[in-house]
């Protein structure tokens, strides 16, 4: 599904991916830990292929294709699916018109046919339900004065209604109440399948007890330095970070 | 030989002569140029009555004593006045009974413009005046329309089949003597459209004028009044389109509206005049005159514009609330991008009690574009309880335009209230990102978030219109992004 070789990347002169290595087989969850600042998001986001970050070294090959050199949006219609951090408002453009709109882009570039207002509704609807969506946020503008928890639980809900190969979650749990973590988790697991994988961002270990993780990797001044099962998450909550980066000095010194 | 600038004036003399109206009524087009000859000719060319040549010449005095104003925030070259054609008339052909007679080429030119006159008639009930250059070449609907006692011709039809009409009210909103390019429309308007609905009668369907400047070195000087007398309603569509031109051209439309007791008159406008290339070369100068007066108790005028062309637009539709309890509303949509200039608004005169208005006014400003609001909101003294609203927002694409915002309050009565909210704001990286994670192309994105910018002044335009209206928005923004 996505092969990460040693990617490096810099933002404003910075560098802070320092050699990713990363390989998702399909149908696998990943989880991704680590302290703030650490290049999480970083990752996430070249992976998606915002421009404000520079790829100074290393592959990405996603589905047999160089991802690196498609175009955002083309790898969005490919199947990669970015969950953001921070939700982007638009004012006054509808939501189910956006995702109409976002639907239809990814269709025809399947060469399938466009989806019109009706039948869109109608499968958004039973998306909307999967996730606990309220419907009335179907009707508002583009996350545009949603609650944080609302636009987490809109990210979902556009994720179900894409049906993505890849998605990748940017600390969706994070502004989530116990029962709104509990749905996006369902969300994510009702999505669950042998033919589509997702990359996790989280910091907290609650969200892999609803979605039980293939693998937990730890991520630290842009390297992935630890990886594990799902044990290592308990691991991680009990010791903190600084466990993982004493274990590494030690290992440097040895 | 040397010239004197006596010998030259006189040889400037005897070419106008030449060309004047009694030897050359058979022309096409006048010469370039204005003087009291030409407003002459112009009003012969129309068989036009006595009175409204008298008219055109007191006008005509008129602007030659004024100035062009300066106070607009645009810059432009000065207009040479004297070089502009101020009558031209296509080839006449024959009567035209129906549509199939129309010229093919014409029809070609709509419909590239996605105005096919044939969909709109079969498709969304649209009485159609078409206004090809200075003269009315077909006019539908309007049997069905005339059975109601509409009237919806060409102004130089409505001065010959109801002059008692254009005596009442012709200048009663817009007096020759209002501002410069209003003087000048009043001297040469060459043709417009009249709209009349009768008490009681709820005009049926849209509308609908299109207004094209074709021939080369025009000046185009529409001349438009649409009267809804009491309890009345009708809904104007005005859209307007020019093709390429390397020229400058002069447009200086003058519209006056009258809305009786209980009337109810709604005016939309599409403006996509050709805005001039990257440079800034060529593109028309939009220099408009629109007022409406709500007349009568409980009447209501609505101006909906959305303005993608032009290379400087200078327009402010204006509502006079004279009656008690009446509605003043604007909505705009101004999109400057390259150079293209804008300085748009609305007044509000608020007379009688308890009036009401709302401004709506959305500028975008892309490339170079500089886009100014200029808005009046005054309130007389006997208007008591009068309410406006007004909100203005901008919303820039790049860091090289600008967006300006003036306005104007003038309270004389204690009651009044006046709210007026402002905002400016960018379209942002993140925002073009977040869409593109979701499939969509830069330049959707850009489509969709100005849209989003604009909804509350769309969902004011008719259906089809709006879908045309977001199409143009599209096209006139297209590259801005990227
Ligand atoms: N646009 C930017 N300009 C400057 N620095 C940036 C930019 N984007 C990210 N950074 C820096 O890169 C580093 C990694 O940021 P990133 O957002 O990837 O961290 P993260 O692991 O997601 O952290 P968190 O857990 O807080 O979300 C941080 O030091 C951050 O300040
Ligand atoms: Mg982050």
């Amino acid at each position: 599904m996505l092969t990460i070789d040693n990617l490096q990347a810099k933002v404003e002169d910075k560098q802070i991916l320092r050699g990713i290595n990363l390989q998702i087989n399909p149908g696998e969850i990943h989880a991704i830990m680590g302290p703030n600042g650490s290049g999480k998001s970083t990752l996430a986001n070249v992976l998606a292929g915002r421009d404000m970050y520079e790829v100074n070294g290393g592959s990405v090959e996603f589905n047999g294709q160089d991802l690196l050199d498609l175009d955002p949006e083309v790898r969005a219609r490919e199947g990669l699916f970015l969950a953001f951090q921070y939700p982007v408002e638009i004012p006054g453009v509808n939501n189910t018109y956006f995702l109409r709109a976002a639907v239809n882009a990814v269709r025809k570039h399947h060469g399938e046919p466009e989806l019109d207002g009706a039948q869109f509704l109608k499968f958004a609807r039973e998306k909307a339900k999967l996730v606990e969506l309220d419907p009335t946020l179907m009707n508002r503008s583009v996350n545009e004065g949603f609650s944080g928890g609302e636009k987490k639980r809109n990210e979902i809900f556009q994720m179900a209604v894409l049906n993505p190969k890849l998605a990748i979650l940017d600390e969706t749990d994070s502004g989530l109440d116990i029962d709104a973590l509990r749905i996006v988790a369902n969300g994510v697991n009702a999505l669950r399948s042998p033919d589509r994988s997702f990359l996790i961002v989280t910091h907290y270990q609650r969200l892999l007890d609803y979605i039980v993780p293939d693998f937990v990797h730890v991520l630290v001044d842009g390297r992935i330095v630890k990886s594990g099962g799902k044990e290592l998450a308990l691991e991680l909550e009990e010791k903190g970070y600084a466990w993982v980066e004493e274990e590494l000095l030690a290992g440097a010194i040895a | 030989m040397s010239f004197t600038t006596d010998t030259l004036e006189q040889d400037l003399k005897t070419q106008e002569y030449k060309y004047g109206f009694i030897t050359d009524i058979e022309a096409d087009s006048a010469p370039p140029g204005l003087n009291e000859d030409i407003v002459r000719f112009i009003s012969a060319k129309k068989n036009e009555p006595e009175w409204l040549l008298e008219w055109r010449l007191k006008a005509f005095a008129k602007w030659k004593t004024m100035r062009e104003p300066k106070w607009p925030n645009v810059s432009y070259p000065p207009i040479s006045y004297q070089d502009i054609i101020y009558y031209s008339a296509p080839k006449p052909k024959k009567v035209l009974n129906s549509l199939d007679e129309v010229d093919p080429e014409l029809l070609a030119t709509f419909e590239k413009l996605g105005i096919s006159l044939d969909e709109q008639k079969r498709l969304s009930g649209v009485a159609v005046d078409a206004v090809f250059d200075s003269v009315s070449v077909v006019t539908t609907f309007k049997e069905k329309l005339s059975e109601l006692g509409i009237i919806f011709c060409s102004f130089s039809e409505a001065v010959h089949n109801h002059p008692e009409l254009i005596k009442q009210y012709l200048g009663s909103v817009v007096p020759y003597t209002d501002n410069y390019f209003a003087a000048l429309n009043s001297a040469v308007f060459s043709d417009g459209s009249f709209v009349y609905i009768p008490k009681g009668v709820r005009c049926p369907m849209e509308l609908s004028t299109y207004f094209r400047i074709n021939a080369l070195n025009t000046g185009q000087f529409e001349r438009t009044l649409i009267i809804a007398e009491e309890g009345a309603y009708v809904s104007y569509l005005e859209g307007c389109t020019a093709p390429m031109r390397d020229e400058n051209q002069l447009h200086a439309a003058v519209v006056e509206l009258v809305a009786q007791k209980n009337g109810t008159i709604k005016y939309s406008t599409v403006q996509n005049w050709y805005p001039g290339d990257k440079e800034g070369k060529g593109g028309i100068y939009n220099f408009v005159t629109k007022r409406g007066i709500c007349k009568g108790d409980n009447s209501k005028i609505t101006w909906t514009q959305v303005e993608t062309g032009s290379a400087i637009t200078w327009k402010y539709p204006s509502c006079i609330l004279q009656g008690d309890n009446s509605v003043g509303e604007f909505y705009s949509v101004a999109v400057t991008n390259n150079m293209q200039q804008a300085d748009t608004g609305t007044k509000m005169v608020h007379v009688g009690k308890n009036t009401k208005s709302t401004i709506v006014s959305k500028g975008i400003s892309a490339g170079k574009g500089q886009n100014t609001y200029r808005g009046l909101v005054k309130i007389l003294k006997k208007a008591t309880n009068a309410h406006n609203y007004s909100q203005c927002d901008s919303l820039l694409m790049g860091d090289r335009c600008g967006a300006h915002t003036f306005p104007y309050i003038e309270v004389q009565n204690s009651s009044a209230r006046v709210e007026h909210e402002a905002s400016t704001s960018k379209v942002g990286e993140d925002q073009i990102f977040y869409c593109n994670q979701r499939g969509l192309s830069s330049e959707d994105a850009v489509n969709l978030i100005v849209n989003g910018f604009c909804k509350e002044v769309f969902r004011e335009l008719p259906m089809e219109f709006a879908v045309e209206a977001q199409k143009l928005l599209g096209i006139s923004l297209e590259g801005s992004v990227g």
